[in-house]
C-alpha cells in the first residue's frame, strides 16, 4: 500500500495527465455533492412550507392541497 | 392478481414489447450505418463509399510506419488480419498511437487506394495492467495485442 | 372500478410513505457514513495507490469515476422503470415517488459518465467526443432521464405526470441493453467491457480492487441520494396528511 507519487507536485501533475484526471475528479465530486445538497434543501423547504401553512391555518382547516 | 391490475400489467408488457420491437427494427434497419468505422477488408471489398469521407479502423502494422523527417507527414498500414490499407496523414498523432496498436483514421480513399486521412484516433483495448506486469509479460503481451482481431 | 382504486389509494397513502420516511430517517446517517467511507477510500486507493496503466499512464485513473457512474446510470434506469411499472399496475403512490426521484440522480450519473469519458478520451483516443454507438446511446440515456424529469413538470395533475413519465421510462428500457452490448454489436471507438459478467475481468487485480470499492461506494451513494430525493417528494405530496403535520409541529415545539 504505497503511494505511487513522491511529492504533492507529482500528485498534481499525474505524469502529465494531471489536468484531465483532476478536472474529472472535481466535476464528478461536485455533481455527487449536488445530489445530496439539492434534495436536502428541497426537503427543508417542503417542511418549512408545511410549518407556514400550519401557522397560518392554526386551528382552522388545512385540507387544501399543497403543490 | 386482481383483474384490473392484471389488465394494467398487460398494458405495461405491451408497451415494453411494442417499443422494443419498434426500436429494434430501426436499429436493425440502420445496421451497418451504426458502425463507427469500416475494416480494411470491407474497404478492399468495396463496401465503403468512394470519394466521400469514411473511417477505417485496424491495427497499425509493425514496421509500416514512415515519418517524414522535415514535416508532420506520416504513412502507415492498418490491417484487420485479412486485408491491409495504406494511410497517409499530416498532423500530430495521439499519444497512444503506435505500431501494433489499434487506430481509427478518417478521410477519403483516393484512386491509388490510399486513405488520405484528416484525423487519426488511437483505439485502446479493454486490458489494464501495471507497467511491471506488461514488461514481465513482455513479448507475449505485445504479440497478443498485435494480433488481436477483435476490435 | 373507481371505488376499487380509491380504496387502495387510501390504503397506500395511509401506509407506505410514512413507513418509508421513518425507516429511511433511521438508516440514512449510517448509509451516508458508509458511502463517504467507501468513496473516500476508493478514490484515495485508485488515484494515489493503484499502479498506473502500462499504456495509458495515469490518465487511466479516470476509470475509478467513469465506470462506477456508468454502471449506476444503467442500473438506476432499471430501478426507475421498475418503480414506474409497479406504480402503473398497482397505483402505488410511493412507487411513483421513487421513480420520480430516480430521474435526477440518473441524469447526474449519466452526465458524470459522459463528462469523465470525454476528459479521458482526449489523452487516450485523441478526441473528446465521437458519435460512435456507445457514446451516442449513452447520450440518448441522458435525454431519456431529462425527458422523465421534464414530463413531471408538463402536467398540472401529479397523477397524470407520474403515469406519463412512467410510460416514457418503460419505453426507454430498451436503450439499456443497447448501451451495454453496443461495443460488441458494432465497430466503436469505445473499447469492449473490462468488467465482464461471465468471464474474468481484463484488469490487473491491483487496479481492480479499488474499482470494486468505488462501485460499492456508488451503489450505497445511489441509495442515499434516492432516499433523500424521495423523502423530499414525500413531504411535498403528503403535506396535508396528519402525520406530516404532526411531524412538523413536533419538530417546531422542540
Amino acid at each position: 500500500m504505497n503511494i505511487q507519487f513522491a511529492s504533492f507536485n507529482e500528485i498534481l501533475a499525474m505524469g502529465g495527465h494531471g489536468l484531465y484526471v483532476w478536472v474529472a475528479v472535481t466535476v464528478s465530486v461536485a455533481v455527487l455533492a449536488a445530489l445530496l445538497v439539492v434534495p436536502w434543501q428541497s426537503h427543508t423547504r417542503a417542511l418549512n412550507q408545511v410549518r407556514l401553512r400550519l401557522e397560518r391555518h392554526a386551528g382552522g382547516s388545512a385540507e387544501e392541497g399543497v403543490d | 392478481m386482481h383483474a384490473i391490475r392484471k389488465q394494467r400489467l398487460q398494458w405495461v408488457i405491451f408497451t415494453l414489447v411494442a417499443s422494443s420491437t419498434a426500436i429494434g427494427l430501426v436499429v436493425y434497419t440502420l445496421g451497418q450505418n451504426i458502425n463507427y468505422f469500416y475494416t480494411p477488408s470491407q474497404i478492399a471489398r468495396g463496401e465503403a463509399p468512394l470519394g466521400v469521407p469514411v473511417r477505417a479502423g485496424g491495427m497499425v502494422v509493425r514496421g509500416s510506419l514512415v515519418r517524414d523527417s522535415e514535416s508532420l507527414d506520416v504513412a502507415f498500414d492498418v490491417s484487420d488480419g485479412v486485408a491491409q490499407l495504406r494511410v497517409e496523414y499530416s498532423g500530430i498523432l495521439p499519444d497512444l498511437f503506435g505500431e501494433g496498436q489499434a487506430a481509427i483514421v478518417a478521410g477519403v480513399v483516393d484512386a491509388d487506394a490510399i486513405l488520405q486521412a484528416t484525423e487519426v484516433l488511437a483505439k485502446h483495448d479493454e486490458n489494464y495492467m501495471p507497467p511491471e506486469v506488461a514488461d514481465a509479460m513482455g513479448e507475449a503481451y505485445r504479440q497478443s495485442i498485435g494480433s488481436g482481431g477483435d476490435y | 372500478m373507481v371505488t376499487e382504486v380509491k380504496k387502495w389509494q387510501w390504503f397506500y397513502r395511509l401506509g407506505s410513505p410514512r413507513w418509508f420516511y421513518e425507516i429511511t430517517g433511521r438508516w440514512l446517517p449510517w448509509l451516508l457514513c458508509a458511502a463517504s467511507l467507501l468513496l473516500a477510500s476508493g478514490l484515495f486507493w485508485g488515484l494515489l495507490v493503484a499502479p498506473p496503466d502500462a499504456r495509458q499512464g495515469n490518465s487511466f485513473r479516470i476509470i475509478y469515476l467513469h465506470v462506477p457512474a456508468a454502471i449506476l446510470a444503467l442500473v438506476g434506469y432499471y430501478i426507475m422503470a421498475l418503480a414506474g411499472a409497479v406504480g402503473l399496475i398497482w397505483r402505488i403512490k410511493m412507487s411513483f415517488m421513487v421513480m420520480k426521484s430516480a430521474a435526477p440522480i440518473g441524469a447526474a450519473l449519466t452526465f458524470i459518465a459522459l463528462f469523465t469519458g470525454a476528459v479521458w478520451g482526449k489523452p487516450s483516443w485523441g478526441t473528446y467526443w465521437v458519435w460512435d454507438a456507445r457514446i451516442t446511446s449513452m447520450l440518448i440515456l441522458l435525454f431519456l432521464y431529462l425527458g422523465v424529469l421534464a414530463l413531471q413538470r408538463a402536467f398540472s395533475s401529479a397523477e397524470m405526470a407520474y403515469r406519463a413519465s412512467a410510460i416514457l421510462a418503460l419505453v426507454g428500457t430498451i436503450n439499456i441493453p443497447i448501451i451495454y452490448k453496443s461495443v460488441d454489436w458494432w465497430h466503436t471507438l469505445h473499447q469492449p467491457a473490462t468488467l465482464k459478467l461471465t468471464s474474468a475481468s481484463s484488469i490487473h487485480i491491483d487496479m481492480l480492487q479499488p474499482l470494486i470499492v468505488m462501485i460499492c461506494g456508488f451503489y450505497v451513494f445511489y441509495v442515499v441520494a434516492l432516499c433523500l430525493f424521495t423523502r423530499a417528494e414525500i413531504i411535498r405530496r403528503e403535506a396535508t396528511s396528519a402525520w406530516v403535520r404532526a411531524l412538523v409541529s413536533n419538530e417546531s415545539s422542540r
